[in-house]
């Protein structure tokens, strides 16, 4: 059974439409990501499944209830926003049974869920302090527990993690996922950050100008995004993309730009490959290979090294390819000079091919 | 060859610093000079107001007085004549106080709310509702003193302590509606919207969310008010009624009076005793006090 339905849900202020005839369907004790550059309208969405925000036309069904006019207090949802939210004169307890002493709870009942809330963010030892005494991270740990108290079937996080450094940020992404195995609520989720969109999703929502543009588990997002969009904005370092044609015969179809080709007969195309189409050639980093000697034929192109990017665990080579520059993912063993000649080997089974008009996958 | 400083030379660690350049002493001579300026006038008062008359009529009015006396002050206080009664601008202080607490506490609390459901609470055509009530701060009150004066009359409040809150309360609003919107709205909206996910309504939000947070604004808010109403005169003369004029329409009546001598010196203390309230509440609330102000001056 669906957790969360939105149909044909459209939303505009005054002559700006921000979401047009959006559709999803989220599955009970699903986590789902919706991801997109700032003005995709992400957050709007998630204000409008929340009931903060007046939507113009649709319905928004949460557990098979129609809500769509409901108040956000009656709609069985909690929310985590980006600048916690907390209420600055309570303590945290009173953060957390605010919520609950409004609803007119018997006080046992407060106790009993606050206990529980603490328990599972290990909240106890705060209980007693206000927002200004804490820090960024066990901030962000009351306002989920202020979601977590009201027992609720879905939580909503608006970017939860944004405003914390990049190591809290990874601390509390394991957190969240904890939490959610641990709850197995419904849990929707907008992030700017693919990282804690591919780390924590069931399935990701790529959004851009008020449409979704793809809605996938993560890894089919990632190696086989629906159009170029998806396919730029996803991935750090970012995918390659060269400008060419289809050659060849329909039965051994070639990508060619300038004086590289490329054999795509392991590439699984969703239409026919006619020669001459103008087409975008997108490869990742990681899949792409260097080597000091040529490889199969078709497969394989000399390329000169620009730049070499240690990272660490692996290192990051910018060479040029076709006239084109091109990074490459590769073992950071080996340090590569500028100038260098050397071997690309392509796997255009991994890669994408987008068409250049239409900038869909083929 | 380019010379190399050495080393151990040159300047090194915190730089000195110099207190006494030329544009130090020209600045700090400026402002001397602007600070006597302003504060002659109310050494004058003061001194004026502890001397007896025969010294006041020597004319040395710089000159610190030679016998010291509190008669003026008490005089001022308790006894002088405005019109045919004589006692005192106390009876104008508990006029204004009588008018000023009410018209304060009405004003603020209506305003805040106002300004509350105004940031908060949008609702259909509130942007035009908050630019006819922005409007009214630019009309000039003379425009609307004759209607005003018919309405208060039909309401039977003409010359009345109520009517002179109630006129008060209606012309504070405009300013004190946009000091509170704005403070509001500079308050996180994601505050509001999680206590409407709690579930908490109009008032639930305003009294348990926003109102422990806005202790700064409704102290400038104070400040403007009391120190508005207590100054003004216009609406006192009109509409409060001869038995509740205010203390500044008392003071006019003291220094203004044609018969007789004039007193300088009585004249002086009732001046400063109308003047204190207000110099107080600035002397409490400083840095609040100069906030009230710049609120203020968005009115433009």
């Amino acid at each position: 059974m669906h957790s969360v339905l939105i149909k044909d849900l459209s939303v505009s202020f005054g002559s700006v439409n921000v979401l047009k005839d959006l559709n999803i369907e989220v599955a009970d004790g699903e986590f789902l990501v919706l991801l997109g550059p700032s003005g995709c309208g992400k957050s709007t969405l998630l204000n409008c499944i929340a009931g903060l925000l007046d939507i113009s036309e649709g319905q928004i069904f949460i557990k098979g209830k129609n809500v769509t006019w409901e108040e956000p207090k009656d709609r069985g949802i909690g929310m985590v926003f980006q600048s916690y939210a907390l209420y600055p004169q309570m303590t945290v307890e009173k953060n957390l049974s605010f919520g609950l002493r409004v609803a007119g709870l018997p006080k046992a009942e407060v106790q009993k869920r606050i206990a529980n809330a603490a328990e599972i963010l290990q909240l106890e030892p705060l209980l007693q302090r206000k927002p200004a005494a804490l820090s960024g991270g066990q901030r962000q740990r009351v306002a989920i527990g202020r979601a977590l108290v009201r027992d609720v079937d879905v939580f909503l996080f608006d970017e939860p993690l944004s405003n914390l450094d990049a190591k809290l940020r990874s601390e509390l992404r394991v957190e969240i996922k904890r939490l959610h195995h641990k709850l197995a609520n419904t849990m929707i989720y907008v992030t700017h950050d693919q990282i804690e969109a591919l780390t924590l999703a069931d399935r990701i929502a790529v959004m851009k100008g008020g449409l979704i543009q793809q809605l996938d588990e993560p890894l089919t997002i990632y190696n086989k995004p629906r159009n170029l969009f998806v396919a730029s904005f996803i991935g750090s370092p970012a995918m390659n993309f060269l400008k060419g044609k289809i050659t060849g015969t329909s039965s051994a179809p070639s990508f060619t730009a300038a004086d590289l080709t490329v054999s795509l007969a392991d590439y699984k195309a969703q239409g026919p490959l006619t020669s001459g189409r103008d087409v975008i050639f997108g490869f990742r980093p990681e899949h792409i290979t260097i080597d000091n000697k040529p490889g199969a034929a078709g497969l394989s192109c000399e390329a000169t090294v620009d730049l070499d990017e240690p990272m660490g665990a692996d290192s990051l080579v910018w060479l040029t390819v076709a006239g084109k520059p091109v990074s490459v993912r590769t073992d950071s063993g080996r340090r590569y000079m500028p100038g260098e000649k050397v071997f690309l080997h392509f796997n255009p089974a991994m890669a994408s091919l987008f068409d250049a008009a239409t900038e869909n996958r083929i | 060859m380019t010379a190399i400083t050495p080393l151990s030379t040159g300047p090194h660690g915190k730089r000195p610093a110099r207190i006494f350049t030329p544009a130090r002493i020209m600045i700090y001579s400026v402002l001397l000079v602007a600070a006597l300026y302003y504060i002659l006038p109310l050494y004058v008062m003061i001194i004026t107001s502890l001397k007896g008359m025969p010294e006041i009529r020597l004319g040395n009015i710089f000159s610190p007085p030679v016998e010291i006396t509190f008669q003026p002050w008490s005089t001022a206080w308790s006894s002088a004549c405005t019109g045919l009664y004589c006692e005192g601008l106390k009876v104008g202080f508990w006029n204004s106080v009588q008018i000023l607490i009410p018209s304060v506490i009405i004003s603020i609390l209506i305003a805040s709310v106002n300004g509350y459901a105004l940031a908060n609470w949008r609702f259909k055509g509130s942007e035009i509702f908050f630019s006819i009530l922005l409007f009214g701060a630019f009309i000039p009150y003379q425009v609307m003193l004759y209607p005003l004066v018919i309405i208060t009359r039909e309401l039977g409040i003409f010359g009345t302590l109520p009517g002179i809150i109630m006129i008060h309360t209606i012309f504070g609003m405009p300013i004190l509606t946009l000091l509170f919107r704005n403070y509001f709205a500079s308050l996180p909206t994601e505050l509001f919207k999680a206590a409407r996910v709690d579930g908490a309504g109009f008032w639930q939000i305003f009294f348990q969310i926003m109102l422990p947070l806005s202790l700064p604004i409704f102290v400038v808010a104070i400040i403007m008010q009391v120190t508005g109403i207590w100054n003004d005169f216009l609406f006192g003369v009109i509409f409060a009624g001869s038995k509740n004029v205010p203390m500044t329409v008392q003071l006019n009546n003291i220094v203004n009076s044609t018969q007789g001598v004039k007193e300088y010196n009585v004249n002086m203390a009732a001046t400063i005793l109308t003047g204190a309230v207000p110099l107080l509440v600035y002397f409490f609330s400083g840095k609040y006090f100069v906030r009230g102000i710049a609120a203020g001056a968005v009115k433009g």
